[in-house]
């Protein structure tokens, strides 16, 4: 494998999986949040228990999600030295208050997770909620990182030296706004549909047991509410990149032509030597109106750039329908979910329904892995938009893909052990918690 | 600005090499002492091992944002031994995890255990080895072959002498704090024979250190003789050693703990006094220095403040968690 190549595999593997990790801890400590409300409010034994037995898999989540996120910070150095050297004292300042946010959020973990018993309830409950408000704190700093990278500001580019440097005005880029908020969402979206599918499998199982119905009730409120939200974030997002990287944008829509009007091309098999889209259903001025908010507006094509600064637009245009499609599915059950809930009682023990949810359950996360790819991919072959290149950002040491497939070996081993904890840990529910084995029957029609 | 960055970054290398160091040290205690200490130790670092370990997350940012050209020049020829360190940094985060908290103690068990034991030891080994390397002045810009490059610059008895070092150290400091936690007078009296060889192992080690070094032409040894403020802390930091082993046997908790720091803190500080502002020696006698190659002024200002304010919202809170975890022990007494 050429050197290049592993390195930026390695990079996607790595993020790719550090990302799982951290939507899990920005959204999981407001779920447990939630049902530790409900415990101090109405003292019902199963809120509690609920409460616990999620943070026990936080706990081990979060572990995994620290020591990748350790390895991330390696990483930057390790595979892209030169980009760091300049970058680094650029777009650092997010990560300087990342630091901190990590402390606070490790600190609130411990306090949450060892101190049931030791702690005053409604402190305790305080931790987790702090734990929350730092995992979000923490993803927001970092995605303002990224924005850079896509939307670089703060300094002057002088003869390949940066000078002038304004780490804030780096921070506070053109994209930190839309990206973090999209991808905040996206940590509620993605956690809350995975945590309500998982529940809704193991009611499909036992339909009358009250313990993954509370559980579910709460995961799916908090999932629903983001994935209606959602699709209007990731309208700013679009708009924005529109104006910010009209090469991106076109990468995306598969878009080769300049035109004004732009159609919009849905689904499809891009063909990048022919520059055409083979099997795709078209929506005349339906861009222009998405890019500009302009029916008629003319929208840039890859045409408008030269071969050697188009980003892949297979990758690009297909990781973007798959997010915009799983993005609409899971709009469409949350809002099933709520119009159905309030006309329809016991909707939660309904076989079709849970179905529904079980099969959505990771759409959300897919989601989150296509849009990073659609973020990562569309900005290629830049490492900092329009300033370095990724090619020249690479480190010199040979042999990198030996490191790829090392970590991705690691990691992939993770995953698998991830998954089979988790098993372990649903499997002895019912005698660790008494309340997981409550049952409420109630006859469905 | 300048000066409180470095300030923070030799406090942070300090905290890491305090907290992550008794961190890691545990787990090589676990190595020589199997099962009848995996109790306390599981007590002891669960609720604080991942605070602790943010410290070096801490160093990595403030290297690559204040002093950028030694974050990439390190990571592009120590690549080897920091991806090693890595891998040990993964798996043993997530296998003490793992073994904590699977619904289910069977078998898999030894596994986990196996692995935390593992890489326990060669990640602070690794840890040392880059120490050394940084300071040997093997890192050679001009060279050729893969080998000179990449491999030459950290494979040497002085960086390997540093691992051991390093190993040998968090394990005292490791035992040094265990000994206030263990759950029995046998346990306790375990840890303290622990501490007895690990202490007897730093010093050895830390002689080695010097030794290898003048074998190796590094002047490690005369530089520390010529400066009247690092020999001081040296000679103090063993001197205070009969006082911590009176304190220890005297059943205190606190005083040993806060000695041992401060042992540790007179030695690493002398050290880094001596380096100072030397980072990264290359093979040419040409250096990286914390002073000359560090970020411009605008950068540090944001570093700087971002460490200050960031250090006042933290302290409190890693006060509390430490004191929240000291009332452990008579509250399990109780129950049991
Ligand atoms: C649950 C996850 C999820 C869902 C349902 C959606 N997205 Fe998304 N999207 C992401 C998760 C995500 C992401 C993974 O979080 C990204 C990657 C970078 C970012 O800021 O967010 C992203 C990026 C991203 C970008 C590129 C932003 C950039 O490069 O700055 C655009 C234009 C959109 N999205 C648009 C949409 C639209 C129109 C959606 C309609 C339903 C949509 N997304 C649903
Ligand atoms: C703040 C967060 C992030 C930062 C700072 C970051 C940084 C980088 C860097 C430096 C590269 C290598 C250079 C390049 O290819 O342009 C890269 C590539 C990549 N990243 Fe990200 N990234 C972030 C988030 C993510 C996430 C969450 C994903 C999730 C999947 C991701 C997916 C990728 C992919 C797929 C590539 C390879 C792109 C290609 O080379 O074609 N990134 N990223
Ligand atoms: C979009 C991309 C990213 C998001 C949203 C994100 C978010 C988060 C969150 C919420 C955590 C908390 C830990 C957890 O809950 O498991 C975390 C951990 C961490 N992240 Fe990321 N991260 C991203 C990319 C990166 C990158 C590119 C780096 C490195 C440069 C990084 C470095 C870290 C580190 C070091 C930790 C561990 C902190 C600890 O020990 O608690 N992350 N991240």
């Amino acid at each position: 494998m050429e050197d290049l190549l592993a390195a930026r595999m390695q990079m996607a593997v790595s993020l790719g999986f550090h990302i799982i990790f951290s939507c899990i801890g920005m959204a999981m400590p407001f779920l447990m949040a939630i049902s530790g409300y409900k415990y101090l409010q109405t003292r019902q034994q199963v809120y509690k228990d609920l409460t616990k037995a999620w943070s026990v898999g936080v706990a081990i989540f979060f572990a995994v999600g620290a020591v990748s996120g350790t390895v991330l910070s390696f990483e930057l150095g390790l595979l892209w030295p030169t980009f760091m050297a300049h970058a680094g004292p650029i777009f650092g300042m997010p990560f300087s208050w990342e630091g901190t946010a990590f402390f606070i959020e490790a600190i609130a973990l411990g306090l949450f997770l060892y101190g049931w018993d030791r702690l005053h309830p409604w402190v305790h409950w305080s931790a987790g909620v702090v734990v929350g408000l730092s995992g979000v704190a923490s993803g927001i700093f970092v995605v303002a990182a990224n924005g850079w990278m896509n939307a670089p500001a703060g300094f002057d580019w002088v003869n390949g030296q940066a000078e002038n440097i304004d780490p804030v005005a780096a921070m506070f880029n053109d994209a930190w706004f839309s990206q973090a908020l999209h991808m905040t969402l996206a940590a509620f979206v993605a956690t809350g549909f995975a945590v309500a599918g998982l529940h809704a499998i193991l009611l499909l199982k036992n339909r009358d047991n009250i313990f993954h119905r509370k559980a579910l009730r709460i995961a799916l409120t908090v999932g629903a509410v983001a994935a209606l939200l959602q699709p209007l974030s990731g309208d700013i997002s679009a708009k924005d990149v529109a104006e910010r990287q009209p090469a991106k944008l076109a990468a995306m829509e598969a878009h080769f032509e300049t035109s004004q009007p732009a159609p919009l091309v849905l689904g499809g098999l891009p063909d990048e030597d022919k520059k055409v889209v083979n099997y795709a259903i078209r929506i005349p001025g339906m861009l222009s109106f998405l890019a500009h908010g302009d029916f008629k507006a003319k929208v840039t094509g890859l045409d408008a750039f030269p071969p050697e600064e188009q980003p892949p637009v297979l990758v690009t245009h297909i990781a973007f329908q798959v997010m915009v499609l799983s993005g609409m599915l899971m709009a469409a059950i949350g809002l099933l979910y709520f119009l159905l809930s309030w006309r329809l009682p016991h909707l939660l023990r309904r076989n079709w329904f849970l179905w529904i949810v079980a099969l959505a359950t990771p759409l959300g996360f897919i989601a989150v892995e296509a849009g990073w790819t659609v973020t990562e991919v569309g900005r290629q072959p830049w490492i900092i938009y329009g300033i370095m290149r990724t090619s020249d950002a690479v480190t010199a040491m040979p042999g990198l893909a030996v490191s790829f497939y090392l970590f991705t070996g690691v990691y992939l081993l993770l995953a698998l052990i991830l998954v089979w904890l988790m098993k372990r840990q649903i499997s002895t529910l019912p005698e660790k918690y008494p309340s997981a084995n409550l049952k409420e029957y109630v006859t469905v029609h | 600005m300048l000066l409180v960055v470095i300030l923070f970054l030799a406090l942070s290398l300090l905290a890491y090499v305090l907290f992550g160091g008794a961190d890691f040290g545990a787990g090589i205690i676990e190595v020589f002492s199997g099962r009848i200490t995996r109790k306390t130790i599981t007590h002891a670092i669960a609720p604080v091992w991942e605070a602790n370990h943010i410290w070096l997350i801490l160093i990595v940012v403030i290297l690559f944002m204040g002093f950028p050209l030694i974050y990439a020049q390190m990571s592009l020829y120590l690549h080897i031994p920091l991806v090693v360190l890595l891998l040990g940094v993964v798996l043993r985060g997530t296998a003490f995890t793992f073994r904590h908290y699977d619904a289910i103690q069977d078998r898999s068990q030894i596994y986990y255990s196996f692995v935390f034991k593992l890489s326990s030891l060669v990640a602070p080994f690794f840890l040392g080895v880059i120490t050394g390397a940084l300071i040997l002045g093997r890192i050679d810009q001009e060279a050729v072959t893969f080998y000179e490059a990449y491999i030459a610059p950290w494979f040497h008895g002085f960086s390997f002498v540093m691992g051991v070092f390093t190993c040998c150290l968090f394990a005292f400091l490791a035992a040094i704090y265990l000994v206030g936690e263990a759950e029995t007078q046998a346990i306790k009296a375990h840890f303290l024979r622990i501490a007895r060889n690990a202490n007897i192992a730093t010093v050895l080690a830390g002689g080695a250190v010097f030794l290898v070094a003048e074998w190796s032409g590094l002047p490690l040894g005369r530089m520390f003789w010529h400066s009247t403020a690092a020999f001081i802390a040296v000679v103090t930091a063993t001197l205070s050693l009969p006082v911590l082993w009176w304190s220890l046997l005297k059943e205190q908790v606190v005083f040993p703990r806060l000695l041992a720091g401060f042992q540790t803190l007179l030695i690493l500080g002398a050290w880094f006094w001596e380096q100072f502002p030397v980072f990264l020696q290359y093979a040419d006698g040409t250096y990286l220095s914390l002073v000359e190659h560090a970020a411009p002024e605008a950068t540090l200002r944001q570093l700087g403040l971002a460490l200050i304010v960031g250090s006042l919202l933290i302290l409190p809170g890693l006060f509390y968690l430490m004191k929240t975890f000291k009332a452990k022990r008579t509250v399990i007494k109780d129950r049991a």
